[in-house]
């Protein structure tokens, strides 16, 4: 799951920097990701995971780092199961 | 032998002696607005009146007040003057920002009681050269080394930049950060020099004094708040600039509103037994002032539900309503007071009547464009292609 979050990343030009120099715990707003940015991510996360990011995932915290967003997707994906 | 008593300082209702303050302001605001001068009197009073560390926390020396409290003090100042309403909620904006984001930091913590001691006035240099009005993205970064920053800032806006004791400066957080990885520092008169690039002759809010200035500055590292400035913008500076402007703005439209009143009493008075013309009119405009106070009230009973969770805050739900919040009242404010010069006619269109709301026609003006209206709209339209708005009456 994390391969394809990078990969949406990458694709999406989400943050200022390459990818690859990110770790899964590094800051994602610290690598340039900005408000219009992160919500056009969100969007392309909900559509790749077929998911929808209830209101109280919606905050900084959720969209951090690759780390966080792996565990609210699976979160996501367990509720569904 | 005779033994000291300790000194207790007995404070009034700070409700009150901002009453003090706003008679003060409104002696002076016509030749403030006329002259385009920074109300030094009012600022002078208001520091007399020890009303500027008033949100500070008691333990730091303050007194504490909510930030419904301190809007209230807006909103009685915003009755006198519009632009010593605006440079005092200024003021408590930064102020909110240290009390939410400073406390745990000694270097603030300290600066929180000084504030207090010493009455400083705060100001804000957030507009840059290259980026204008968006705050959450800035060009210059503070340099930091053995300790000591440097920091230097294209600042297009300081208001009452030549007139404060301190500037919450945002920056990049290094010269190697991206336009969003942004710090505040507060610079202290002192540590930084400012020369002035541009001017402020303006339609309204002409005491504000908002030139533009370029801010070279230097200081002890301690001075960065240790927070990303992202955190202090979604978590303080959103909420309580929303909530003070409007409490600004809701003081100038209900002046108008008086004025408008005491036109159609007097008139009601010249012609008894009839309902003079704008009677009905004066029905219509304190309902809509009515709805303003609504919507601010509202705004604040949010605020106050998520302060203490720093997770509400920074949702994408709270940040729309405080947009709304914003968009809602300023353009509220122009409707009421161009409602009021219908009501108080030629009367009120002269400048010099005791029924003229001209002034407070051009000085509301500015609500729409202080951060404007399209950009905040734009911003709360991208939430909402992933937030739902909140269908419940009461939370």
């Amino acid at each position: 799951m994390r391969d394809r979050i990078r990969k949406l990343i990458a694709e999406r030009k989400v943050v200022a920097v390459d990818v690859d120099t990110l770790t899964d715990t590094s800051d994602l707003y610290e690598a340039g990701l900005s408000s219009f940015a992160s919500i056009q991510f969100m969007l392309a996360l909900e559509d790749e995971f077929d998911i929808e990011f209830p209101e109280r995932m919606l905050t900084r915290k959720t969209f951090v780092s690759i780390e966080s967003i792996d565990r609210s997707i699976a979160e996501l994906i367990g509720e569904q199961v | 032998m005779p033994v000291a008593s300790p000194t207790i300082e007995i404070l009034r209702a700070p409700a009150e002696r901002m009453r003090g303050v706003a008679e003060i302001a409104a002696r002076h605001s016509g030749e403030v607005d006329r002259e385009g001068r920074f109300p030094q009197e009012a600022v002078d009073a208001l520091k007399a009146e020890r009303l500027l560390g008033v949100m500070v926390p008691k333990r730091f020396g303050g007194e504490g007040l909510s930030l419904i409290e301190t809007a209230e003090l807006c909103t009685i100042l915003g009755q006198a003057c519009g632009s010593t309403a605006m440079i005092y909620a200024m003021h408590q904006i930064k102020a909110s920002s240290l009390v939410s984001h400073g406390g745990s930091s000694p270097w603030h913590a300290d600066f929180m009681r000084e504030l207090v001691e010493q009455q400083h006035l705060l100001a804000s240099a957030t507009t840059e050269g290259g980026i204008g009005g968006d705050l959450r993205n800035s060009i210059c970064a503070v340099n930091v080394a053995d300790g000591r920053f440097t920091l230097e800032k294209d600042a297009t806006v300081i208001s009452y930049g030549l007139y404060a004791d301190a500037i919450l400066v945002t920056c990049r957080r290094s010269p190697d950060a991206q336009s969003s990885d942004q710090s505040m520092v507060v610079v202290k008169r002192g540590d930084y020099t400012l020369d002035k690039t541009t001017g402020w002759d303006t339609l309204g809010m002409r005491g504000t004094c908002s030139e533009g200035f370029r801010l070279v500055s230097a200081g002890d590292a301690a001075q960065i708040f240790p927070q990303p400035f992202s955190e202090i913008a979604a978590q303080s500076m959103l909420s309580a600039s929303h909530i003070l402007w409007g409490a600004v703005w809701f003081g100038i439209a209900a002046d108008a509103v008086a004025r408008a009143q005491a036109y159609v009493r007097a008139a009601a008075r010249k012609q008894p037994g009839s309902l003079p013309p704008g009677a009905l009119r004066l029905a219509e405009v304190v309902a809509m002032l009515q709805d303003m106070k609504a919507s601010v009230i509202a705004g604040v009973v949010r605020y106050e539900a998520a302060m203490s969770r720093p997770d509400e805050l920074s949702s994408m739900g709270f940040a729309a309503e405080m947009n709304n919040l914003k968009v809602t009242t300023s353009q509220r404010a122009a409707q009421i007071v161009t409602h009021a010069m219908l009501i108080t006619g030629l009367s009120g269109y002269k400048n010099d009547t005791p029924f003229s709301v001209g002034r407070h026609l051009r000085d509301v003006t500015s609500a729409a464009i202080m951060i404007s209206n399209d950009r905040i709209l734009s911003n709360t339209s991208n939430l909402l292609l992933v937030s739902r708005f909140d269908t419940s009456l009461v939370n």
